[in-house]
């Protein structure tokens, strides 16, 4: 009796899960319904974004979420692999522990304090060098880089380290270098490893909020050159969901939430599926 | 040249190239973490645990409020996705291993860990404040427990999976039905790994601003009424960072302190409690 209240109760809470899901994707689509009915495909298309004339064009954002992301992924994906390289190949044991958890624990400090840092301390130095406000998309793009680089050098560590030591040491005995063994057998045996840590990294760089929100400038424009200020979809949600005051303003920013876990859906679940699909064992 | 001392050269060039990516990264790192600590001790000091927050400019003005508020969004994200994740996850391990479904749930699970917490944000606000017709730490914590329960699902998942088979048959030899096995036996083993998920959904939960913003909103004043809108460290400290006054700047570093501590220490004590489980 209880073992079958129990095993229910365990079955409830997983399919709970799906659920939950499901509904997110059902419930932001139903309030979204108004915008996708008044707009159309013009609504990924347009940029003209303004409450006041109920126009709402969600390009620039979109434009913005992609461009801060791609610039991100500029800056962080060859440092991500000189640390990864570093950590697992170069680095003296004791080094390897002390940066390994270091870099571990990076990846958990909050996203609002990269933000902070980024408006406070970097801002100001993009705004002596390339003029402007320092707010923008180049600001965006380099302080996202800093935040998903300890995340993305982590997995990409662990891709690089399942290469099993005998291949790489059979290597060595052939008169391999260093650089003759990662680039011949590690990276080879752990291509799709490396690969999805970096498209997963790139799922959670377009969804990411709070590092972007401060530096980013929340201007519906698409933005000319790189230290322009813009915006992007999460930033646009932050800053304009308390604040909308009409159902089809409500309704599109409702849109812009369904485009954002779509777009990160689909690039996480390529990241998984294809590149780190593992196998699972038996009981 | 040599062919040999090319290959040399190469090697040199390219490993001070990953050494110097490794120093670029930590620098910028480090830089971030001093910047922290020094701005968050500087603006760190007793009236920040007895005063509630006030207009800019008074010298009264503390974070106890959002202090207070962080805890009890937390605390009852904590009450909602823990049993939730564990559950969850004993299924998955225990009743469905690789059953299609279980794997189904383990892979739409893995990549809501990684959603926009933003998003979770509108859908909650959505469900939950446009009924209620306002804002209120309910949401919040609603918000911050469905982010909450994927992290502790794969963790309990991975952890139970740990336990070796022959203990739960064992267990079943002696007469023990599965609930039994899985309370005493199977729990009992894994307590370590479980307690380290759970601190780790707490740590990861803790730094969220993105699904409070319009949720549980913001305060500046002390409240624990939860059907109202709650002050969280996270977003009084956006609120803070974004305004123009220099004391409400001071505020915002010291919660960003306050709250980087708590989170560090949280990922320390869950990953030394994994080390000690796994030296025994």
């Amino acid at each position: 009796m209880i073992d079958k209240i129990f095993s229910n109760l365990t079955r409830f809470s997983a399919l709970l899960i799906l659920v939950i899901v499901a509904w997110i994707f059902v419930e932001l689509y139903n309030q979204s319904l108004e915008a996708i009915h008044a707009f159309g495909f013009d609504f990924i298309t347009q940029d003209e974004w303004a409450p006041n004339l109920e126009k709402f064009g969600a390009y620039s954002a979109i434009f913005g979420s992609v461009a801060s992301t791609f610039l991100a992924m500029l800056f962080a994906i060859p440092i991500a692999i000189g640390v990864a390289i570093f950590l697992s190949e170069i680095a003296h044991d004791k080094i390897k522990g002390f940066f390994g958890v270091s870099v571990e624990l990076l990846a958990a400090i909050p996203s609002v304090i990269y933000g902070m840092w980024g408006l406070f301390y970097f801002v100001p130095i993009i705004r002596d060098i390339f003029g402007g406000m320092g707010i923008g998309l180049l600001s965006a793009g380099i302080v996202l880089s800093i935040m998903i680089l300890p995340f993305m050098a982590a997995v990409t560590r662990d891709a690089m380290n399942t290469t099993p030591d005998i291949l790489k040491e059979s290597a060595y005995a052939l008169g391999g270098t260093q650089w003759d063994v990662i680039k011949d057998v590690i990276i080879p045996y752990a291509r799709a490893g490396i690969i999805g840590s970096i498209i997963l990294a790139l799922g959670r760089a377009i969804g990411e909020t709070m590092a972007v929100t401060f530096v980013m400038g929340n201007v519906h424009h698409t933005p000319q050159h790189i230290t322009d200020p813009a915006t992007s979809i999460p930033v646009t949600l932050a800053n304009e969901f308390a604040e909308a005051d009409s159902s089809l303003y409500f309704s599109s920013l409702f849109e812009l939430a369904l485009t954002l876990l779509v777009m990160s859906f689909v690039v996480i679940a390529i990241a998984k599926f294809y590149f780190l699909r593992k196998e699972r064992r038996g009981v | 040249m040599t062919a040999v001392q090319k290959r040399v050269l190469v090697n040199k060039i390219i490993l001070a190239l990953s050494t110097l990516s490794a120093v670029i990264a930590i620098a910028f790192l480090f830089w971030i973490l001093t910047v922290l600590v020094m701005k968050g001790v500087g603006a760190f000091n007793w009236n920040i645990f007895i005063y509630e927050g006030s207009p800019p400019g008074y010298p009264e003005s503390g974070l106890k409020h959002a202090l207070v508020g962080q805890a009890i969004l937390v605390g009852l994200a904590t009450l909602i996705g823990v049993p939730l994740g564990i559950l969850a996850g004993t299924y998955l391990s225990e009743y469905g291993k690789n059953s299609k479904l279980a794997h189904f749930i383990r892979d739409i699970s893995d990549i809501m860990m990684s959603a926009p917490s933003i998003v979770i944000g509108a859908f909650v606000y959505a469900v939950v404040v446009m009924p209620m017709g306002h804002f209120s730490a309910w949401a919040g914590a609603i918000a911050l427990a469905i982010i909450m329960i994927p992290i502790i699902l794969r963790t309990t998942d991975d952890m139970l999976n740990l336990v070796p088979g022959t203990l739960r048959e064992a267990a079943f030899a002696l007469g023990a039905p599965k609930y039994k096995v899985i309370m005493d036996v199977v729990y009992r083993g894994a307590k370590a790994g479980i307690l380290t998920g759970v601190l780790l959904g707490i740590a990861r939960v803790g730094g969220e601003t993105a699904p409070l913003l319009f949720t549980s909103f913001n305060d500046n004043f002390f409240t624990t009424d939860l059907n109202d809108a709650m002050p969280s460290l996270t977003v009084t400290m956006f609120n803070y960072a974004i305004s123009p006054y220099q004391d409400w700047q001071q505020l915002g570093w010291a919660a960003a302190f306050i709250l980087s501590m708590f989170i560090l220490g949280l990922n320390i004590v869950g990953r030394l409690i994994l080390f000690a489980g796994k030296r025994k």
